[in-house]
């Protein structure tokens, strides 16, 4: 999906966020994009999601500032419900980012060239890419991996899922105490 | 020895920082989190599902106004399919977690970037948070405020902290004078159109200049509003006596003794004479225009005095403004003041407040909205509403032909109202994203002051010719 600015809003129309939930929101990513009839679900044939190589695709490579926009964690759930794991771009919209931390997709940002070189090979062809979070890693057989990074932290939460809030919980408990402690006599207005 | 020079953000982030985690971030210490019935219930319901609880209740509020109806009379849920399960979610989430909601009837409700200022819950100082992008609005008093996701504010809530990445610092200097009629949000249109929509990518944003100086306390919040616009982790205004006053004496802010502290505390809230930044850009207002936009991203905006431009720039930039081009139904070389309009709306958390209200008003005083033109006002909150009744400004709005709305987010998104579906709309909104304002909706963003001059031309017009 070679576009810029991907916001949102187009990955999750407001109105496919019917339910108060997380699940099932994979049916209306893209929506506007991806259905030439929003009522009857007709496909619009040109997308790139209802291609027939692309239909099981786990990977979506886009361009520039994907994901900005409203804060919505729904666009990541929608996503991470239709398959997808990891989404290669040159930047993303920061909210949206952190949101595929917490929810285990994989953010990964490369150089524009490299994308859009990617890009462009995905449009001609069937591409077989591997995300490899161990080796931070994006690679094609037959040709050198583009090498990206990533918070060990960050990394470490989407391959063993762990608990942000537990994690804060029990590594400082004791800072926070401190912290508000000391803050009530510093700014006792706040 | 003086201490070293400090940004304002750097003043604000240390005040914060309860530790650094192992892998580079901060644990920030938050004061404020708002949710909304939208993004909020799924963070209270996880909560309580984990068997957590929010470690502080009463810094913690809610309140309905994403998919709240605003036709006047509106019923007590909505009427936008499956938004009813979301409002009484909300009501029931908030009634178990304890906190303050503030439900459709409630007088103080509205778009909860404008009630937050207004009921002093966001305070200069302060840090922020909400599940909502334009959070970075109240940056305007000199708050640390940013948007997070759903998971986050979870977090939030059961820590009272968050985990951050420390961004960097941006300083947006405004140069020169503006012309009267450039607002608020022409400035922060034409440094989004300069500086592109990821122009502060990774950046706490601080606006400053002689033009910044002199925006009211409401403005100031407008240009904020768009930091996230403009890609950024948050924009900031250094505070000033305006700002002071503005929060004096609101619900929930300090009264007497705590009231000189906190007065005390917000007169340090700036940037230290040689403070530095990470990086600093530059906008010349002398001589602009004011500004509207044209394609699909907010950085597509230009002069309204201006034509419709031909693409230009790199591959992907050129490939943006040709598609943009395509769905705005527009052709380079157009002027953009004989744009033809089907609507025209006044509203959102950008600018519907009392302030924006009257700059339509003034324009709209004894006019009448173009024939077969659309025109929505919906005050940003029911205290606006209210002050905007008392000086009469509902009927100036009713006599040009604008609908007078209760407040909430409404057609801003396509949620709450009936949406655009198709018209080429000029809106003082934020956001002109495909589809945003309805199916095939074409926005042109602007300030509300040229939103009512094109309502009644019926084209987008420059309001320096009306008034
Ligand atoms: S008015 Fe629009 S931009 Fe503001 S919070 Fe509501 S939906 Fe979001």
């Amino acid at each position: 999906m070679m576009r810029r600015n991907v916001d949102t809003d187009a990955i999750i129309p407001s109105r496919e966020m019917k339910r108060v939930s997380r699940e099932g929101l994979g049916e209306g990513l893209f929506a506007n994009w991806r259905y030439a009839d929003l009522a009857t679900r007709e496909e619009a044939p040109d997308f790139v999601l209802n291609r027939n190589r692309y239909r099981e695709a786990k990977i979506l490579i886009s361009g520039d500032n994907f994901g900005c926009g409203s804060s919505r964690e729904h666009a990541v759930w929608a996503l991470a419900d239709w398959g997808i794991g990891a989404i290669i771009a040159p930047s993303f919209g920061e909210i949206f980012q952190a949101n595929c931390a917490q929810n285990g997709i994989v953010a990964v940002v490369l150089p524009e060239e490299q994308v859009d070189a990617i890009g462009a090979e995905a449009e001609r062809r069937e591409l077989r890419l591997t995300v490899d979070l161990g080796a931070c890693e994006v690679q094609r057989v037959g040709d050198r991996a583009l090498p990206f990074s990533m918070k060990p932290r960050e990394r470490e939460m989407i391959l063993k899922g762990l608990d942000p809030i537990a994690l804060t919980l029990s590594e400082h408990a004791a800072a926070i105490e401190a912290f508000e402690k000391s803050d009530r006599t510093a700014r006792p207005w706040a | 020895m003086s201490a070293t020079p400090r940004t304002l953000f750097e003043k604000l982030w240390a005040a914060h920082e309860v530790a650094r985690t192992d892998d580079g971030q901060s644990l920030i210490a938050i004061d404020r989190i708002f949710l909304h019935e939208r993004t909020g219930t799924l963070a209270l319901q996880a909560l309580e599902k984990a068997g957590r609880t929010i470690r502080h209740p009463r810094r913690a509020f809610c309140v309905m106004d994403h998919i709240v109806d605003t036709k006047p009379g509106r019923p007590g849920l909505t009427r936008m399919p499956g938004g009813a399960e979301f409002i009484t979610a909300t009501r029931e989430a908030a009634r178990e977690a304890g906190i303050r909601l503030f439900d459709i009837d409630d007088p103080s409700q509205g778009i909860v970037h404008v009630i937050s200022p207004e009921l002093g819950i966001a305070l200069p100082g302060l840090t922020l948070v909400c599940p909502d992008s334009h959070t970075c609005t109240v940056g305007g008093l000199g708050a640390l405020a940013w948007g997070i996701g759903t998971t986050q504010a979870e977090h939030a809530l059961a820590t009272g902290t968050l985990r951050v990445e420390k961004p960097l610092s941006m300083r947006v200097n405004f140069v020169g004078r503006p012309d009267p009629a450039v607002t608020a949000k022409d400035l922060i249109l034409a440094v989004i159109a300069k500086h592109s929509a990821t122009g502060g990518l990774g950046c706490a944003v601080e606006f400053a200049g002689e033009a910044i100086d002199a925006l009211g306390v409401e403005g100031r919040m407008t240009l904020c509003n768009m930091a996230i616009e403009f890609g950024a982790w948050t924009g900031m205004v250094a505070p000033n006596e305006d700002v002071f006053d503005y929060v004096n004496e609101r619900e929930f802010s300090p009264r007497g003794a705590l009231w000189d502290q906190a007065l005390a505390a917000w007169r340090e809230l700036t940037t230290d004479e040689g403070a530095e930044f990470d990086r600093e850009l530059e906008l010349d207002c002398e001589g602009m225009a004011p500004q509207v936009s044209w394609g699909t991203s907010p950085e597509h905006s230009t002069g309204i005095d201006a034509l419709v431009p031909e693409p230009d720039g790199d591959a992907g930039r050129r490939e943006a403004m040709r598609r943009a081009l395509d769905y705005m139904d527009l052709a380079p070389g157009q002027k953009m003041d004989e744009l033809a309009i089907g609507a025209a709306f006044i509203g959102s958390c950008t600018n519907a407040r009392l302030s924006d209200l009257r700059a339509a008003a003034k324009l709209l005083d004894g006019r009448r909205v173009a024939e077969g033109v659309k025109a929505i006002c919906v005050p940003g909150s029911m205290a606006v509403r209210a002050a905007a009744e008392a000086e009469g400004l509902h009927r100036v709005f009713e006599n040009a032909g604008f609908e007078w709305h209760e407040s909430g987010c409404s057609m801003c998104f396509y949620a709450g109202g009936d949406g655009f579906g198709g018209m080429r709309t000029v809106s003082s909104t934020n956001r002109n994203f495909e589809n945003r304002q309805g199916p095939g909706a074409r926005t042109h963003l602007a300030s509300p002051a040229t939103v009512a001059a094109s309502a009644v031309a019926g084209r987008l017009t420059d309001p320096r010719k009306l008034s």
